[in-house]
Formats: C-alpha cells, sequence, structure tokens
C-alpha cells in the first residue's frame, strides 16, 4: 500500500493544455474512481501517474518520494498499470503474459525462481484464468484479456495499480468480480471509470474530471449530484438509494440539449480561456448553470 | 475471479493445482532439448558444409584439419591430409562454411528484434534500410572509386552505416513515440539510398560493373577469405552477444512501449541500443556477402513456432537456426550446379516465398 498525490499537474500537447493544475490524492488502500466524459484527461493523468510522460509542470508523488527521483524498475515494483485495449503482436500465453509482470524483479539472464512461480499462479488464480493459462492470448474473448492484463499486474507484487477503464469489454458478472477483487486487495487503486453507479459502489473517493481539470473531489455520495453530473455529462439523472441494499444509484434520464451546447461551446473555448476563468469554474464545479455558457465564447465567471 | 464463491467449488478447481507444475517443467526440458539439438546441428552442419565438393575428402579429415589449424593437432583423429586439400578445407571451404554460420546469425536475430521493436511482423533485417545503404557503399566504391583503395565491403559496411545514422537524426535520436514512425522512416531511407545507388549505376556504370554489383547485391559468400572473415565474424559475435542482453525488454515490448516502460524497461535506451546493435550486425553481414533477403523475416518465425515467443530462448535458437539454414543454402548454391555457382540470396529467395506463404496462412488461423 502507498499514497500517490499529484500537485499542481499540467501538461499539454502542441498549446493543447490536456490537464491543468491537477491535485489529488490517493490515500493507502483506497480506490480511487477518475471519473469524467471522453477526452476529459483520465488517460492522460494515468500516464502522468505511471511516469510514462513527463509533467510540463507540478509533480507526482509515491508516498513522500517524487515520482523523477524513482527509477523506472524501482517503480515497476511497486505500481501497475492496467492500459485500455492493448493488443499483442505475435502468440503469446496467458501465462506467458501473466509472468512479464515479473520483469521488474528478474535479472537479465535469471529463469522464473519458485517465488516468480508461486506469483504467477496466484495472480492466474486470482483471476480465474488459471484453467486458460496455456491458451494463445488472441484466442480469449475482450474480457479475458482484461483479466490477463490484471493477473499480470498482480504478479507485480503491487503497492499501487492504475487502470485505464478496465471494465471495458466485461460482461456484468466480470465488471462486478473485477471491482470486488480489486478492493479486497491491498492495493491503493485508481481506476479511470465510465459507469457512474460502479463508481458509486466500489470507489471510496472519486476525482471529477472535464476538460483536464478538477472539478470536483470526494466520497461518490458527496460528489456525484444530479448538478455536477449534468454540467459534467449534460446528462439529467436521478440520483437516489437503491431500496434494497441502501446503495447510491445513479439513473440517467435523458441527455440535455443545453449542456450539449455548453460542452461543445466550451471545448471550441478551451485553448483561448483564461486561466482564471478556468479556475474559478473548478472551485464551484456544482455552481456552474449549463445555460450560462450559451451564446458566449466566454464563460461566465461564477458568482 | 476467485471473489465468487460458485467458482472456488467449480470441479475444475482442485485438478488445477496438481497441474501447475507440469507444463512449465515439460517446456524447460523441451527448451533444453531444442538447445542441444540447435548446437549439435550447427557443428554437424559446419563439418559437413566443409567436406561438400568435387575433392573426396571425408568427414573426420575436415575435423582433424580444423582441429590441427586451431593447435589441437594432438587430438586430431586422422593424419594430416595433403596440402592442397589442407589448404582447400582451411583457406577455402572452412572459412566460407565460418561466414555463411555468421551472416545466417546476425540476420536471424537482427529480423528476431526489429520485429519485437516494431510490433511488426513482416519486419526484416533491412527494414531500416541499411542493405541500401551498404548497396549505395559499394557502388561508390566500385564504380566511383570513393575512399581510394579501400575494399567493397569496407565501402559497403560505412555506407550501411551512414544510413543507420541519417535514420537516426530523422527519428530525432531514437526519440519516437510510434513503432510505425521507425518503420516508415526506414522505408524512406531505404528508398532514398536506394534511388542514389540507381542513380551512380545509370551515370557510371557499363555492362560488367552493373553485373557484378546486381551478383553481389544478390548475395554470395563465394568471397570469403580469412582475413574478411575473421573481422565479420567478431562484429557480428560482438552484436549477436549484447543483443541477449535486451531480452528481457524485447519480451516486455509485447504490448508496446509504454507496457513495457510500466514493467520497467528504458525502453528509449533498449530501443536506441537495439536499433543501433542490429544496425551493426547487418551492416557487417551485408558487406560480407551483400544483401541476403528472407532469412531474417523467416527464421525468427519459424523459431517462434517451434520455441515460443520468449527471448530468452528465441534469440539464441535463432542465431544457431539462421547459421545452420545459411550454411546449407550455401552449400547447395555451390554444389549443386558446380562448377557454376548460385547466388545465395537466389537461393532463400526460391525457399523463402513458398515457407513465407505458409508462415502467412498460418498468422491467419
Amino acid at each position: 500500500m502507498g499514497t500517490i498525490t499529484t500537485t499542481r499537474l499540467s501538461w499539454s500537447v502542441k498549446g493543447h493544455r490536456l490537464l491543468d493544475g491537477i491535485d489529488m490524492a490517493a490515500h493507502d488502500g483506497r480506490t480511487v474512481g477518475l471519473l469524467g466524459p471522453n477526452g476529459s484527461g483520465k488517460s492522460t493523468l494515468l500516464r502522468l501517474l505511471a511516469g510514462l510522460r513527463r509533467p510540463d509542470t507540478g509533480t507526482v508523488r509515491y508516498d513522500d518520494t517524487p515520482l523523477n527521483d524513482l527509477h523506472r524498475r524501482v517503480l515497476a515494483r511497486r505500481l501497475a498499470v492496467v492500459e485500455q485495449d492493448v493488443s499483442a503482436h505475435h502468440h503469446v500465453t496467458v501465462r506467458q503474459v501473466v509472468e512479464l509482470g515479473r520483469t521488474p524483479f528478474r535479472g537479465r539472464f535469471d529463469a522464473l525462481t519458485g517465488h516468480d512461480r508461486r506469483t504467477v499462479d496466484a495472480a492466474l488464480e486470482r483471476t480465474d484464468l488459471t484453467d486458460k493459462q496455456h491458451h494463445s492470448w488472441h484466442t480469449l474473448s475482450g474480457g479475458e484479456r482484461q483479466r490477463t492484463q490484471l493477473a499480470r499486474a498482480l504478479a507485480q507484487e503491487p503497492r499501487e495499480i492504475l487502470l485505464d477503464e478496465p471494465t471495458n469489454h466485461l460482461d456484468i458478472r466480470h465488471q462486478l468480480e473485477l471491482l470486488e477483487l480489486l478492493t479486497s486487495l491491498d492495493v491503493t487503486c485508481v481506476v479511470a471509470l465510465h459507469d457512474l453507479n460502479l463508481a458509486a459502489r466500489y470507489c471510496d473517493h472519486v476525482v471529477v474530471l472535464d476538460h483536464g481539470q478538477v472539478v470536483a473531489a470526494g466520497t461518490p455520495e458527496t460528489v456525484l449530484t444530479p448538478d455536477l453530473i449534468r454540467s459534467v455529462y449534460g446528462v439529467d439523472v436521478l440520483v437516489d438509494r437503491e431500496p434494497a441494499t441502501g446503495a447510491l444509484r445513479v439513473t440517467y434520464l435523458t441527455a440535455t440539449a443545453t449542456a450539449t451546447a455548453t460542452a461543445t461551446a466550451a471545448r471550441t473555448t478551451t485553448a483561448a480561456r483564461t486561466p482564471n476563468g478556468a479556475a474559478g469554474r473548478a472551485t464551484t464545479p456544482t455552481g456552474v448553470r449549463p445555460e450560462a455558457d450559451i451564446g458566449t465564447t466566454t464563460p461566465t465567471p461564477p458568482p | 475471479m476467485t471473489t465468487s464463491p460458485h467458482k472456488t467449488a467449480a470441479p475444475t478447481g482442485t485438478a488445477l493445482t496438481g497441474r501447475e507444475t507440469v507444463p512449465v517443467r515439460r517446456r524447460r526440458t523441451s527448451t533444453a532439448v531444442l538447445f542441444v539439438l540447435a548446437g549439435a546441428g550447427l557443428l554437424m552442419s559446419v563439418v559437413t558444409a566443409s567436406l561438400l565438393g568435387s575433392a573426396d575428402i571425408r568427414p573426420l579429415d575436415v575435423v582433424s584439419t580444423i582441429l590441427r589449424h586451431i593447435g589441437l593437432g594432438s587430438v586430431a583423429p586422422t593424419p594430416p591430409l595433403p596440402g592442397l586439400l589442407d589448404a582447400l578445407v582451411w583457406e577455402s571451404r572452412f572459412p566460407r562454411v565460418l561466414l555463411a554460420a555468421a551472416v545466417g546469425m546476425a540476420l536471424a536475430v537482427s529480423g528476431t528484434v526489429l520485429q519485437a521493436v516494431t510490433r511488426n511482423p513482416l519486419a526484416d533485417p533491412y527494414l531500416l534500410g541499411v542493405s541500401s545503404g551498404a548497396s549505395t557503399g559499394a557502388v561508390a566504391v566500385l564504380l566511383l572509386g570513393l575512399g581510394g583503395s579501400i575494399s567493397l565491403s569496407s565501402g559497403a559496411f560505412a555506407g550501411g552505416l551512414l544510413s543507420f545514422g541519417l535514420l537516426l537524426l530523422l527519428l530525432g535520436g531514437g526519440r519516437v513515440s510510434s513503432p510505425s514512425r521507425v518503420v516508415l522512416t526506414g522505408v524512406l531511407v531505404s528508398q532514398f539510398f536506394a534511388a542514389v545507388t540507381s542513380v551512380v549505376l545509370m551515370v557510371s556504370g557499363d555492362a560488367n560493373s552493373t553485373r557484378g554489383f546486381t551478383y553481389w547485391l544478390l548475395g554470395t559468400l563465394g568471397g570469403a577469405r580469412w582475413e574478411g572473415v575473421t573481422v565479420t565474424v567478431v562484429i557480428i559475435l560482438t552484436g549477436v552477444i549484447a543483443i541477449h542482453f535486451f531480452a528481457p525488454a524485447l519480451d516486455a515490448f509485447t504490448f508496446g512501449w509504454d507496457s513495457a516502460a510500466a514493467l520497467g524497461i528504458n525502453v528509449t535506451a533498449a530501443r536506441v541500443w537495439l536499433m543501433v546493435l542490429t544496425s551493426v550486425t547487418t551492416a557487417a553481414a551485408v558487406a560480407a556477402s551483400g544483401a541476403i533477403g528472407f532469412i531474417g523475416l523467416l527464421v525468427p518465425h519459424a523459431v517462434r513456432i517451434l520455441a515460443g515467443p520468449t527471448h530468452r530462448t528465441l534469440l539464441p535458437l535463432s542465431a544457431i537456426s539462421g547459421a545452420i539454414f545459411l550454411i546449407w543454402v550455401d552449400a547447395f548454391a555451390r554444389t549443386a550446379f558446380s562448377p557454376h555457382e548460385l547466388p545465395a540470396g537466389v537461393i532463400t529467395a526460391l525457399l523463402g516465398a513458398p515457407a513465407f506463404a505458409l508462415i502467412l496462412k498460418r498468422l491467419e488461423s
């Protein structure tokens, strides 16, 4: 278990600011959900957290160590990354994929040790892939591939795992199983999710991104309000408690025409938006009324 | 996932725990067997190929001759051969077989590496344009007399390195974010040097020199002499051994560069080193024997089918298989239509095209 924190993290590509001053923290053993519509910066943030891209400004820390001070190989012994939609370019078996998770622990010419093999066995077992371990990766279903990646991550014996939409391609049962497994592990998880109900149910903490900024963060109960969801996703929702279990429930009603227009307007003005206006927007996420932006090229300052 | 209760109770659950180690052990044994077979095959190929030809020499004579020349004459099983035959074996056939082994090794290993680095099953050692650069270097020496008295091989080697230098420059020292950019830049460099070669041939080539160049380009091991062979073998062996240090990185490339980085691999360094090493080994191979095609494409695929994709075993087995393959191709090339000799590159392509069709069929299934 470890804590991941970021301070004022920013990243741009060719003048487009994709992440802007991200402050977030994922504490020991917690499951943190990264939420936000497509293009809001979830995957980019995960890449920066994983050290796969260097931030323009700001730092990522693992416990108290800045990412820059961690050797790549040392980092890989505590942090595992499950990417979205990866593909193998030649025939590998499931077991060989999971064995890749031992890479950071093996010397260049070392054979797998007994401990390596036991770790791989355990990872296969936990992801329900033991009887598929000698199958070719190419013959697997999308869900099995996803689980293979997770097994590979578990074989790294991580303290932290970053997952980019891991429930994609999974059927309902495997979605639930995967998230139950993640939350049962003694591992800090940062997981990008699309499904708000899954986030509400399995995340201890959620961080909502919109246009590369954190617009809300906190427990699912405090963050997932109809106002926020309308302003970020452009969807009218009903948020209530599921009567039988008492779990938070988000029911999608309809896409709001106004919010779609807002989103488009905001997107076209992203490049031109002033840091001031952007920061103001970030501090009062639920105060932004969708209709406030219509027809204007600059966002209305918050009250 | 075993977090779900009904799965742990499934009947397969208990049977699996007992089965886990068995296939692993079997796979390791078969890998060891493959290594022994490959090593024995290589030794046998060297000896057999050295005695193939017009003169009547027995296998033990070849072994004795080689032993005697490397200072182990006391254990030689047969008396010395007459001077002429001794020279035939030691000065002509053995260096040629050795060169074939080294070149085959270089091409097979380079192909294996580039297929993994670029994540492209169609990658071969010439993908980065080294052979085109070498051709330009060869014609520059052959036709333009560039570099004064340096040999065609040295010119070709220099040309190969030059083209790789250009590639690396275009790739910003290897700081690229996608394999396709490497492949496309390789194609670009390749085309450019091919064009330069054509221009030189058009402008200053006569029928004779053009023919000589074409023959060189098709690939032949006919020119093997100790002097050049030693240099080539040393360069290639050094390169091939150094490449083995990157086996874990090559495995980690399976799911892409980012995925490898997340496994603790310094991807940029590994990529640049691997490109440098394959380019130097390939340039040495092309300089010594011309651009022999298909080995670097075929052998890695064939070995992968036999021994699996793990580079710790794939690299050494590819090296040995490539060596054996080219030894036999060359033996065929010089004996089949004796006294006429076919370029080895023609034979590899003749064999390679149908074999490649089979591989493509397998990739589809």
